[in-house]
């Protein structure tokens, strides 16, 4: 009885494996469309390769920054690839990659560890990101203080009706734990940005692998906060003013206020190098800090650097 | 000539019977060799964390807070919900395609079954996370519908193809004989399906269960995608209705950008092993229950 129900499992496992098939080529077939970073054909007249990898938040920058400049320098190959900040600065450490990109500063340990290695990170800020908190259209709740959203992550608030709202329980949205954008979230808000704060993540709090999981989940539920990069918030969703005090002015996230200093949820972007950049890597970071290369950072929702 | 002519066939089956061998103990090896992997890379965990520290009820392993219980408990949960639903429905259309359907429904449904089993997790979850999961917190007025009965109904889908395949199979290879005699006996249909049938397929519906259940604890996309993962040890069944995190998505999500070798990555490893384990114990408790029945059978037969 038992060798042939195995027959229909092969044939459901078959199907299983052509779909999983179609998916890769349908990825392989994406990314070749999107073009960049593919060994081109004309290799003689290269110069060199720049091995260039970090931040998932930056990959897509660096990605639209290498595009450009290749159609400006063809000499000049570009490889781009994400993985996170901690896999990019672990790769400079390891000295195979010749820019690391981080959405925070590298860390006492891994600058050690570096040092230890040969290796000597040198820090240059390319862009800043503000993080935009955003709740559903048709919450009334427009303003937040900090301490507010701290609690509210915390888990101390756990009604909208307490932060001034209607009568309902408060999801919380957050990346998941390994995003950048999770820790900073988690030093700079949480923990008011105090160093001996503990505090933590509700343990409710729903961690989401994707910015599109977020969104979809702001976008139908007017229980759910949630928080990402200001490239990521659409017309769909509500971003909430945030003031660094209770009874001070209530700040939106945008170009102007970020630069100012006056949007409390905004960080710097990272590209580090081994020592200081010779030749085409010293070429491409001065290129990238250009007014030319910063248009880019504003179309892709970033702020560019104050020049 | 008469020499090599014998020589010949007894050569080529030699070949063919050795190779089909290989391809039996690969199959022993590869199983053997992913465990003793598991192994080298997941016990350093428990040397390097504290076992009270394991066995709490906090995930979080950005500040050192490595307690599984929550992931296990996660797991769990959404896995008997899964069952919970598929195995009525799979068996229930199991002895509809089998038992009651004409032939020429028969001949649309299965395939179509079999078709649903192969579609990919990620279009389920994306279904999940858009349609069902709002449609589940309307219905339900939940804080959210990312909850753990949303990943256990689509689990629950997922593993019907499976559990429908393969009792359906079970069900067909009852000989017509034991129907004929309990139907000219005077039972009815429904009696001869629920005391004669289904009995006598009893070791192919169980192993149906079993590998539909294996195929809930181990999915992860889809889960993923649809029950918030927020960490939170369930500790009933109302449970259900608010988010859980399962150790598949756990590995997912967190392995991609774990630094090798930290204590982080070996923890990871340590859930992998647990639900290694947990699949070999299903497997194991099926297998033990088609041995003990197949002997009962034979018993009652000869």
């Amino acid at each position: 009885m038992l060798p042939e129900p195995f027959h229909h499992i092969i044939f459901v496992m078959k199907t299983r494996w052509l779909a999983i098939i179609l998916l890769f080529c349908m990825l392989i077939a994406q990314s070749s469309c999107a073009g960049h970073a593919s060994p081109s054909a004309e290799k003689s007249t290269h110069l060199g390769t720049i091995e260039n990898k970090g931040s998932d938040t930056i990959v897509n920058l660096a990605l639209a920054w290498a595009e450009e400049y290749q159609t400006i320098h063809p000499e000049v190959h570009l490889s781009v690839t994400g993985g996170g900040s901690g896999t990019g600065i672990a790769a400079l450490i390891n000295g195979t990659v010749d820019i690391a990109n981080a959405s925070r500063q590298i860390k006492e340990e891994e600058r050690e560890s570096a040092l230890a290695n040969g290796t000597e990170p040198v820090e240059f800020i390319i862009a800043r990101d503000a993080i935009a908190v955003i709740v559903h259209l048709d919450n009334p709740v427009d303003y937040l203080t900090l301490e507010q959203i701290s609690d509210i992550y915390s888990g101390k608030i756990s009604n909208w009706l307490e932060v001034g709202g209607e009568d309902r329980p408060i999801v919380r949205l957050s990346r998941e734990t390994n995003s950048g954008t999770h820790v900073y979230f988690l030093e700079k808000v949480i923990r008011l940005g105090e160093k001996e704060n503990t505090t933590l993540f509700s343990r409710d709090t729903l961690l989401l692998p994707s910015s599109e999981g977020i969104s979809a989940e702001i976008r139908q539920n007017p229980n759910a906060i949630g928080y990402d990069g200001l490239g990521y918030v659409t017309e769909e969703m509500k971003v909430i003013g945030v003031a660094t005090a209770p009874g001070g002015d209530y700040i939106f996230p945008s170009q102007a206020t970020v630069n100012s200093g006056e949007y409390p949820i905004a960080r710097d972007l990272y590209m580090y190098t081994n020592g200081q950049p010779e030749g085409m890597i010293a070429d491409y970071l001065a290129w990238i800090l250009s007014p030319d290369a910063q248009s880019i950072v504003t179309e892709l929702g970033f702020v560019p650097i104050k020049q | 000539m008469k020499v090599q002519a014998r020589k010949q066939p007894f050569l080529k089956e030699f070949t063919i019977t050795t190779l089909i061998k290989i391809a039996g103990y690969s199959a022993i090896l590869f199983v053997v060799m992913i465990f003793l992997f598991l192994l080298l890379e997941g016990l350093p965990a428990l040397r390097q964390v504290a076992l009270d520290s394991l066995l709490s009820d906090r995930w979080y392993p950005v500040e050192d807070h490595f307690g599984i219980l929550p992931l296990l408990g996660g797991s769990l949960l959404i896995t008997l919900g899964a069952t919970l639903i598929a195995v009525p429905f799979g068996i229930g259309t199991a002895v509809f395609l089998s038992e009651i359907a004409p032939r020429w429904l028969r001949e649309i449904l299965k395939p179509l079954v079999e078709v649903l089993g192969g579609l990919p997790s990620v279009v389920l979850g994306f279904l999940g996370m858009l349609v069902l999961s709002p449609y589940l917190r309307v219905l339900l007025d939940l804080p959210t519908g990312l909850s753990a009965l949303a990943g256990a109904v689509l689990l629950g889908g997922i593993a019907i193809p499976t559990v429908v395949s393969v009792a359906e199979d079970a069900l067909d290879a009852v000989p017509k004989s034991y129907r004929d005699a309990s139907l000219a006996m005077g039972a009815t249909e429904w009696q001869t399906i629920w005391r004669v049938t289904l009995p006598a397929a009893s070791s192919g519906v169980l192993t149906a269960i079993m590998l539909g259940v294996g195929r809930a604890i181990g999915e992860t996309m889809t889960v993923m995608m649809v029950t918030g993962n927020a960490p939170v040890l369930p500790r009933g069944l109302r449970d259900f209705l608010s988010p859980a995190r399962t150790m598949t998505a756990t590995i997912a999500a967190e392995m991609g950008e774990v630094a090798n070798g930290s204590t982080h990555y070996h923890v990871l490893f340590l859930i992998g092993i647990l639900l290694f384990l947990i699949s070999l114990v299903v497997n194991v408790i099926a297998s033990a229950v088609v041995f003990r029945q197949k002997k009962r059978q034979d018993r009652i037969l000869s």
